[in-house]
C-alpha cells in the first residue's frame, strides 16, 4: 500500500496547492485567465516546460527508445530543446508584447485583430478546441491506464479481474480500473483550475515539473546501480543481440525521417494553451529563463529515459506478444529496485508530466471559450468580471465532464494515441500563419484562410490515409512516412506555399494594421 | 549580434543536427554512453549555450519597449 499512499498524498498535496493558490486570487477576469500578467522567469519556465511535457517525455521516451534506440534522443528531444526556444523567442515574445499592449487574452483575439476579421476567429475557434479535444483525451486515458497496473493487487476484493485463460491470475487484478483512476485525475486538475485559475495550474505545474524531473533522476540512479553501474548498464547492451543495435540509428529510422521531425516541435507556436502562458509573463526578461534552459530541461528529462530505454533492451530482450513498449519503465522499476516508494514516486513523476499538461488545456479552453465565443457574441461589458470568471469556469466542467466520458468510451480504442501525434502535426500546420502575422507584413486575410484550408485539407487527406482507411494486407501499424519524410512536412510545406501565394495575389494590409502590430 | 547572424548561426546549428557520422557508430563514450547519444547531450548543452549569447546579445528591446507603452489592462 506504500505506493498507493504516495500518490494519494502527491495528489492531495495538489488539492492543497489549488486551496492555496485561491487565497492570492485578486477576483478579476485578467487574474483568473492571465494571472493579472505577472509571472516571474522560475514560474514562467516551469508551468511551460511542465505544460509541453507529456506523460510521453517519461513513459514514451523510454518506449519508444527501447524500440527504435538512442536516435530516439535526437530525433524527439534535441530537435526540440533547439526548435522551442527558438519558437519562444521569436513568435513568444512579440505575441506576449501585443498581448500585454492590447489586452488580449486568447490566440482567437489576437488573430481577429491582425486579420481585421470577426469570422477568422470563428474559424479559428472549433478548429483549435478539436486540436486540444484529442490531446485531453490522450492525457486522461494515459493516466487512468497508468494507475491500475500501479495499483494492481491492492484492492483485489473491490476491483476483481477474471483469471487468465490459462488459469494464471490477471496480472491488473486488483488494480483501480481506468474509469476511476482517469475520473479522479479529472477531479482533481478541475479542483485547482477551477479554484485557482491559471496561477492554480502554474503553480500545479511548477510542482509538477520538480516532481516529474526529480524523479527520473531518482529511477535512473536506482536502475543504474542495480544494474551494476552506468558502464555494466551499457556494455551488457551492446553484448546483447537485441539491444545491440539499439545503440546507433541504423535500421531504426531513416535519414529523412531524423531530419524531418524538425518540423513536429514548430507546433508549440500555435498551442493555445501555451499562448496563454506567455501571456502571464510579467516582462520580457520573464522569457529569458526558458528560452535559455528549456534545451538543458528537456535533456535532464529525456536522457535518462533513453538510457533506461536501450538499457531495457539489453536486460529484458524482446517482449512477449502482446505487451506493450510502454510497460518497459515500470518493469524495469519493478524488476531491478523492488522499492514501493520509488515506484510510488516514479508513479506520481508520469501523473505529474500528465497532468501538467491537462490543466492548461481545460482552462485554455474555459478562457477561449468566455472570451472568443460569449463576450464576442453578447459583448464584454454586458458581463461583470465575476461573471466572466464563473461562464469559464462552467465550461471548464463541461469540457472536464465531455473528456472524461470520451475517454471512458474511447480507453480501449487502438487508434487514440495516433490521434495525439496527429494533434502535433496540424498545430505544426498552422505554424506558418502565427510566424507570417508577426514577421510578414505582407501576410493578408485570405492568405491566412488559405493556410488553415490547405492544412485541413492536407491533414485531413493524410490522417484519413493514416487512421480511418483500410490499410492493404502486410501494412502494419509503423509510423507513417511521407516520402520518407514525417507527414507534418508535407503539410507545413503546403500551407506556407498558400499563405504566400494567395497573400502576394491579393490586396496588402491597411497602413493602420502594420503600425498597430508592427514596431 | 544582429538578427542576421543569429539566424545564420541558427541554421548552422540545426544543420549540424544532422549527424549522418555517427548513424552506425555504436561506441561508448565515457564507457557508457553511446556515440549518437553522447553528441547529440552535447549539442543540447551547446544549444543552451547559444541561446543563452542570444538573449544576451540579441535582445528584442524595442519590442519589450514597445510592450511596455501599451495600455494593457
Amino acid at each position: 500500500m506504500t505506493t498507493f499512499y504516495i500518490l494519494v498524498g502527491y495528489l492531495a498535496l495538489l488539492m492543497g496547492l489549488g486551496l492555496l493558490s485561491n487565497r492570492f486570487f485578486k477576483g478579476t477576469s485578467a487574474d483568473f485567465f492571465v494571472v493579472s500578467r505577472s509571472v516571474g522567469s522560475f514560474l514562467l519556465l516551469m508551468s511551460i516546460f511542465g505544460t509541453t511535457m507529456t506523460g510521453f517525455a517519461i513513459v514514451g521516451s523510454t518506449a519508444k527508445s527501447y524500440t527504435d534506440g538512442v536516435g530516439v534522443y535526437g530525433l524527439m528531444a534535441s530537435w526540440s530543446g533547439l526548435m522551442h526556444s527558438a519558437v519562444f523567442f521569436a513568435v513568444g515574445i512579440k505575441l506576449w508584447a501585443v498581448g500585454k499592449r492590447y489586452g488580449y487574452m486568447t490566440q482567437c483575439e489576437y488573430f481577429r485583430d491582425r486579420f481585421e476579421s470577426d469570422r477568422l476567429g470563428y474559424v479559428l475557434f472549433p478548429i483549435l478546441v478539436l486540436l486540444v479535444i484529442p490531446y485531453l483525451l490522450v492525457g486522461v486515458i494515459a493516466a487512468g491506464k497508468f494507475i491500475q497496473p500501479t495499483t494492481a493487487g491492492l484492492f483485489p476484493e473491490a476491483f476483481p479481474m477474471p483469471n487468465l485463460p490459462n488459469g494464471n491470475p490477471h496480472p491488473l487484478n486488483g488494480g483501480i480500473p481506468p474509469a476511476v483512476g482517469g475520473g479522479v485525475i479529472c477531479l482533481i486538475v478541475l479542483f485547482y483550475v477551477f479554484f485557482g485559475g491559471l496561477r492554480g495550474a502554474v503553480w500545479a505545474n511548477t510542482f509538477q515539473t520538480i516532481v516529474f524531473m526529480g524523479t527520473g533522476v531518482i529511477a535512473f540512479y536506482m536502475i543504474s546501480k542495480n544494474l551494476g553501474g552506468l558502464k555494466a548498464a551499457s556494455e551488457a547492451v551492446a553484448a546483447s543481440d537485441f539491444g545491440a543495435e539499439r545503440l546507433g540509428r541504423e535500421g531504426m529510422m531513416s535519414k529523412l525521417q531524423f531530419l524531418s521531425y524538425c518540423f513536429v516541435p514548430l507546433s508549440v507556436g500555435m498551442f493555445p494553451h501555451l499562448f496563454q502562458h506567455w501571456l502571464t509573463a510579467k516582462s520580457a526578461k520573464s522569457f529569458k529563463l526558458t528560452v535559455v534552459a528549456f534545451p538543458l530541461f528537456i535533456m535532464i528529462v529525456w536522457v535518462p529515459c533513453v538510457l533506461i530505454g536501450i538499457w531495457a533492451a539489453g536486460y529484458l530482450g524482446p517482449l512477449d506478444p502482446g505487451q506493450s513498449p510502454n510497460s518497459v519503465l515500470g518493469r524495469m522499476v519493478g524488476q531491478l529496485v523492488h522499492s514501493p516508494v520509488l515506484t510510488g514516486l516514479v508513479g506520481a513523476g508520469v501523473l505529474a508530466a500528465i497532468m501538467s499538461s491537462l490543466d492548461s488545456q481545460f482552462m485554455c479552453l474555459g478562457t477561449m471559450f468566455t472570451n472568443d465565443i460569449v463576450m464576442k457574441k453578447y459583448g464584454a461589458d454586458r458581463f461583470t468580471d465575476r461573471q466572466k470568471i464563473w461562464i469559464a469556469r462552467g465550461f471548464i466542467l463541461f469540457v472536464v465532464g465531455a473528456t472524461y466520458l470520451l475517454a471512458i468510451a474511447l480507453q480501449d480504442s487502438a487508434h487514440v494515441f495516433d490521434l495525439g501525434v496527429w494533434c502535433f502535426s496540424g498545430f505544426a500546420g498552422l505554424f506558418p500563419l502565427v510566424f507570417a502575422s508577426v514577421f510578414w507584413k505582407r501576410v493578408t486575410l485570405p492568405g491566412a484562410y488559405a493556410c488553415i484550408l490547405s492544412t485541413a485539407l492536407a491533414w485531413g487527406y493524410l490522417f484519413y490515409h493514416d487512421i480511418l482507411a483500410a490499410k492493404p494486407a502486410g501494412v502494419g501499424d509503423e509510423e507513417m512516412l511521407v516520402f520518407g519524410m514525417m507527414p507534418v512536412a508535407i503539410i507545413i510545406a503546403i500551407s506556407t506555399v498558400s499563405l504566400v501565394v494567395v497573400s502576394l495575389l491579393t490586396k496588402k494590409p491597411s497602413e493602420a494594421i502594420i503600425r498597430k502590430f508592427f514596431v | 549580434m544582429s538578427s542576421k547572424v543569429v539566424v545564420v548561426v541558427f541554421f548552422i546549428f540545426a544543420i549540424l543536427h544532422h549527424d549522418v557520422w555517427n548513424w552506425n557508430n555504436r561506441s561508448l563514450w565515457l564507457g557508457f554512453l553511446p556515440a549518437g547519444l553522447a553528441y547529440h547531450v552535447a549539442y543540447s548543452l551547446i544549444a543552451g549555450i547559444f541561446w543563452y549569447l542570444v538573449t544576451r546579445y540579441a535582445w528584442p528591446h524595442a519590442t519589450e519597449a514597445w510592450a511596455e507603452k501599451g495600455s494593457g489592462e
